[in-house]
């Protein structure tokens, strides 16, 4: 038995296939795009091939993120934020808190053992803090967002950047340049900045260790350290992060599919 | 006959305005420049004070006072004096619109909204600098992610027949949003006074903070934007008044209350 979740998020869609036993055994990944439901279908079909299963064998499917109500292959949907706590304890299952930054939002996440919402606060008003913010940044250098973090890493000397707005930072950035700063030091200002917005949210749904990272934006091997340096603690980052929304999508799946193949034996 | 140069370094134009001295009110304005303030600001108010003193048809040699506001006043060679926009753009707006009692001055990045007694003087005032989302960059990010040339966006949104609903306030998330509408069949036009209103929205309750009252004024550049002038009045249910030197408000203030220091440095006594 398979089963699949599917998040739809604002910059990119993701699946993932599980097996009866909870297991991944298949990712697909794409830009969103303007068309939904060809990206949810998409990824479906590019998650299967990589599990090496027919589309056909997945039993039940789960959607999740921004465009869930568009999956067309979905039989449910739960939210992301409900989704991302679920993927996030069972990876980690110490997890308490969960920060989640993706393209367009940032959450923070407060779950109990069973990876039950316990309360959660989220930016989705504005860019700043979020991973839009992040590729701004990496735009007006010239550098692809997943140069960024490695190049910040490279830091020799404190900067602050001081503009909260995605826009004026832009500016803000060009100015640095002219008055000839580097791009290590600025990018490192650039990180801190989105650390201190995290932070600012986890104090509000009071944060508890540990902590798990996730979204795109906690594969930036800088931004980690960022948050890492600003809460002095260290947080947990799996490999599959920005999987994570699909993956608590296709493990409320597995549990429905296995609940819907109880009741059918039982009114057998 | 000596001049008086006002430079206003704005985040995307600086402005200047050259006064003559001694002439009678009313005639004093010599010439005005204005060009893209780039990222050398000191070098922006060199380019734009030449092209105001080209303007004015005068020699560099001839200015008698330099004063220098916006965010990169303190930029400004040769400067005799530095002040705040919210005093230049007050002082400014009165010159031009005499008896206005409440304005707002929206430029690229910051809205200023200001009440002011019949006297001209500054009774009270409100400002976002911190955010794109009430200022003229909105507007820009609008029409860079449609493709549209930021002059020809006034023209465009006129033509609107039933403006889009943009809900997104954060300028960079209404780029994504346009794109959608665009997507979903919206046309240009409606799109683009959706942006318009949507901003006017934002303005208004910056306005309605110090007491929007006419007569009310528009400056800065955005008063250039004759549709977006008009969702603005329909916000306020109020008449709003523009000048064609509103974009120099700030700058023509600057000049004003350098030549008023000027001629108070005349008649002071000697030690």
């Amino acid at each position: 038995m398979y089963a699949a979740g599917i998040d739809v998020g604002s910059t990119q869609t993701k699946a993932v296939v599980l097996d009866e036993g909870g297991r991944i055994v298949g990712r697909g990944i794409r830009m969103t795009g303007a068309d939904v439901v060809r990206s949810s279908e998409e990824v479906l079909a590019q998650a299967c091939a990589s599990a090496e299963i027919p589309v056909e064998a997945v039993e039940y499917v789960i959607g999740t993120g921004y465009g869930r109500f568009r999956v067309t292959a979905g039989d449910d949907q739960v939210t992301e934020i409900g989704c991302h706590a679920r993927g996030a304890v069972h990876l980690f299952p110490h997890t308490r808190t969960i920060l989640d930054i993706g393209g367009q939002d940032t959450k923070a996440i407060r779950v109990n053992e069973k990876g039950e919402v316990l309360d959660f606060c989220m930016n989705d008003k504005c860019a700043a803090g979020t991973g839009r913010f992040l590729a701004a940044a990496a735009e007006v250098m010239g550098l692809g967002v997943e140069e960024i973090g490695p190049v910040s890493l490279e830091s020799t000397e404190r900067l602050k950047i001081t503009n909260v707005c995605t826009v004026f930072v832009e500016s803000e950035i060009l100015n640095q340049l002219s008055r000839g700063r580097r791009r290590e030091d600025i990018l490192a200002g650039v990180h801190r900045s989105i650390a201190g917005r995290s932070a600012s949210l986890l104090r509000r749904v009071g944060m508890e260790p540990e902590l798990t990272f996730t979204g795109g934006v906690a594969r930036n091997p800088g931004m980690v350290a960022a948050v890492e340096e600003r809460l002095g603690l260290a947080v947990n980052v799996s490999e599959d992060s920005q999987y994570m929304g699909a993956l608590g999508a296709a493990i409320f799946a597995v549990e429905r599919a296995r609940a819907g193949a109880s009741r059918q034996e039982a009114s057998r | 006959m000596s001049t008086v140069l006002g430079v206003d370094v704005g985040s995307r134009m600086t402005k200047a305005v050259v006064l003559d001295v001694e002439a009678a009110p009313g005639r004093e304005i010599l010439g005005c420049g204005k060009v893209y303030t780039h990222f050398d600001l000191a070098d922006a108010a060199r380019r734009a004070a030449a092209a105001a003193l080209e303007d004015a048809g005068r020699g560099a040699g001839e200015v008698a006072y330099l004063s220098a506001t916006g965010y990169g006043r303190y930029q400004v060679a040769d400067r005799d004096l530095q002040i705040t926009e919210m005093t230049c753009h007050a002082r400014g707006a009165v010159e031009l619109m005499p008896g206005v009692v409440s304005v707002i001055d929206v430029g690229a990045q910051n809205a200023r909204a200001i009440r002011l007694a019949p006297s001209g003087r500054v009774l009270q005032f409100r400002m976002n600098d911190k955010c794109a989302s009430g200022a003229g960059r909105f507007v820009e990010r609008v029409a860079k992610a449609l493709e549209i040339d930021l002059e020809e966006v006034s023209g465009l949104a006129l033509r609107a027949e039933q403006p889009c609903e943009i809900s997104s306030i954060c300028a960079v998330l209404a780029e994504s949003e346009v794109i959608n509408h665009v997507t979903n069949g919206a046309s240009i036009p409606d799109i683009l006074q959706g942006t318009h209103v949507s901003i006017s929205d934002r303005l208004a309750s910056l306005v309605r903070q110090v007491g929007a009252e006419e007569p009310f004024a528009l400056t800065g550049g955005v008063s250039r934007n004759e549709a977006l002038v008009r969702a603005l009045e329909e916000r306020l249910e109020m008449r709003v008044q523009r000048h064609p030197l509103a974009e120099y408000a700030g700058a023509l203030g600057a000049a004003l209350l350098g030549r008023q220091r000027l001629h108070a440095r005349a008649h002071a006594v000697p030690t």
